[in-house]
């Protein structure tokens, strides 16, 4: 991207936090239907936001445990006793889906928040760091990047078995090099402007200068990517449960739900089709979500 | 000229090896870093210390950690990968028998997946915000997101259990024909090729785009150029670097998909190996097929690299 075409100042639009010599990367506004891009973000939040609420809410509503054999049919299909039908053991699957729901939603939300707080902490502090401090950190994150994430959990789990504070530790290994990445580059355009610069010259601490000049200013992007980074580890999350190198029993995420119940794929019974089509529901949502919002920032900040 | 071009191929030959180097030891400390190592594994947990310390001293896990790093990385350079520790068998024996079926299930992938998704890209392009490239655009959108095992289940569900036209799981040993062939490979392919073509088509789009809105573009445009000329006469050409770069990175994700296809259709190749040595802590074994992915994640993202300075003389001389 060069700069030239990145500065559209028609339609009485001001940019905001930006100067115009800022090198910071710019989103030229698509031109897009507005009613069609509003619509994908209705879906995506009405998605995303049922999950959160199931993932919260939603063990409360539980009709059964989530252990017990209550049914002598295994790979029911849905009837009123059982919404979604049995597991292949005679476990209700609705019951089953509400906690899987529960730690499906919140490792990921963790791993996130935890990727995001580790890459763009690093991202932000090492621009105000020495070079060849700031220079070796980088070489860290750049080594991790080039391992693909379901590598590096696998390599995990193979080393120290599986366990949960394990897979948020991969995921973690995994995606804050891509936030470090994004959030580094954010700061390092930042901390050349002049409110910085002038900060720095008032004698300025590092720290100050990171929290009060820079974070605010690069919160935006770094919350976008942290929803990106989410739905990728849902997916690297279920996948890896699904391999069965994830969440163990008892405990079930929603990844092991169509793993244990993939035996009755071939009945195409709902135990392996419901919590499948429930992942995917939650990350297209998101990722829905994500897009329609990061595409209108710079139309929404007026 | 040829010369600085030559430099800078090589240049990032070197730095690729460089992270490859950094990857394996990553790598290698991850799987070493355990207390409880291989020997007792092997022995189980019954064993006496002394025939522990006699294992240990035969796989020669006693000596230094570089050392054994030392020895495991020029293995590589020898073929001697050590040996599986379930079954005794020599890595690099399994590691031949696999890695061919995934390198032609991957080659159908891409044979099939590159020209729709370049198809789809440069369409909604052309229609940019048209109803076509509203509707890709969703659907793309969604396919990126949705997790490999969904697509093989519901395929699973639909071509085999519904519709009955072909096995739920894969058997290459029973592939005699071009049909069975056909039906051996359709389900993995179809999962691996709709997310992949999604990410493909997704990115040569933008890299259209970026290019539709330069300004020679808008010069044709002025000068009365019908836009199926602007398109394929101006602008894609230009756009091949980018498109090309856009390529190679989407299919590294076929090495993340590729270990949830195979698994589910029980597919040989050696993303399956893989799991299988996560699940009986095979560490030789896992630590050779790490090695084998990340060597090729890392030539792919050369290789985009590569077609993106190629094409673009203005990053040639950074």
């Amino acid at each position: 991207m060069n700069d030239t075409k990145t500065m559209p100042v028609s339609k009485g639009k001001r940019h905001p936090y930006v100067s115009p010599r800022s090198r910071l990367p710019i989103a030229v506004p698509k031109q897009r239907n507005r009613s069609g891009w509003q619509l994908t973000r209705w879906i995506g939040l009405s998605l995303f936001s049922f999950w959160l609420l199931v993932a919260l809410f939603g063990p409360l509503f539980a009709p059964y445990p989530m252990g017990a054999f209550v049914s002598d049919q295994i790979y029911g299909g849905a009837s009123t006793a059982h919404l979604l039908g049995t597991d292949y053991m005679g476990r209700d699957m609705l019951s089953r889906m509400l906690t899987g729901a529960r730690y499906t939603v919140g490792l990921a939300l963790v791993a996130a928040l935890l990727s995001t707080l580790v890459g763009a902490g690093f991202g932000m502090l090492t621009v105000l760091l020495p070079r060849w401090l700031e220079e070796s950190v980088r070489r860290i994150f750049d080594t991790l990047i080039s391992i693909p994430s379901k590598m590096m959990a696998l390599v995990m789990v193979s080393a120290f078995g599986t366990s949960i504070p394990l897979l948020i530790l991969a995921a973690v290994l995994s995606y804050a090099p891509g936030s470090f990445r994004i959030a580094h580059s954010l700061a390092k355009n930042l901390a050349t402007l002049e409110y910085v610069q002038v900060a720095r010259t008032r004698g300025e601490g590092r720290l100050y200068i990171a929290a009060v000049e820079i974070f605010p200013n690069m919160i935006q992007p770094v919350l976008t990517d942290m929803g990106m980074r989410f739905v990728f580890i849902v997916l690297l999350l279920s996948g890896m449960s699904f391999l069965g190198l994830g969440v163990q029993p008892p405990v079930a995420d929603l990844g092991s739900l169509v793993r244990e119940n993939i035996g009755g794929l071939s009945q195409g019974a709902l135990a392996v089709i419901a919590p499948a089509l429930a992942i995917g529901s939650l990350t297209v949502g998101a990722n829905l979500l994500i897009d329609s919002l990061s595409n209108s920032r710079d139309n929404q900040k007026e | 000229m040829r010369d600085s071009l030559f430099g800078l191929v090589l240049g990032r030959l070197a730095s690729s090896l460089i992270t490859l180097l950094l990857v394996s030891l990553v790598i290698f400390a991850i799987t070493s870093l355990l207390p409880g190592d291989t020997a007792q594994q092997v022995l189980g947990q019954f064993a006496t210390p002394e025939q522990v310390e006699a294992l240990r001293a035969q796989l020669g896990l006693n000596q230094p950690p570089l050392l054994r790093y030392w020895q495991w990385l020029s293995g590589f350079a020898t073929g001697d990968l050590g040996r599986s520790a379930s079954n005794g068998v020599d890595v690099i024996q399994l590691v031949n028998d696999r890695l061919p079926n995934s390198l032609l299930l991957a080659a159908i992938t891409t044979v099939i997946s590159v020209p729709v998704a370049l198809i789809m890209g440069i369409a909604a392009a052309m229609r940019r915000g048209g109803v076509l490239d509203r509707t890709l655009n969703l659907i793309t959108l969604s396919m990126v997101a949705v997790p490999e095992f969904l697509v093989a289940t519901l395929a699973v569900l639909i071509f085999a259990v519904q519709l009955g036209w072909l096995p739920a799981l894969s058997y290459v040993s029973t592939v005699d024909s071009l049909g069975a062939f056909m039906k051996v490979y359709a389900m993995p392919v179809l999962t691996l090729c709709s997310v992949l073509i999604a990410q493909m088509a997704r990115m040569t789009r933008a890299a259209l785009i970026d290019q539709l809105d330069s300004a020679y573009v808008e010069m044709a445009r002025l000068k009365g150029a019908p836009p199926m000329r602007r398109v394929l006469r101006h602008a894609l050409p230009n756009a091949v670097g980018p498109i090309a770069n856009a390529v190679a990175l989407s299919l590294s994700y076929l090495l993340g998909g590729v270990i949830i296809v195979e698994t589910i259709f029980n597919y040989p190749g050696i993303a399956s190996l893989m799991v299988d040595a996560v699940s009986n802590r095979d560490l030789a074994l896992v630590q050779a097929c790490a090695m084998i992915f990340c060597g090729a994640y890392l030539l792919l993202v050369m290789l985009a690299d590569l077609c993106a300075i190629l094409s673009n003389p203005r990053l040639r001389n950074r």
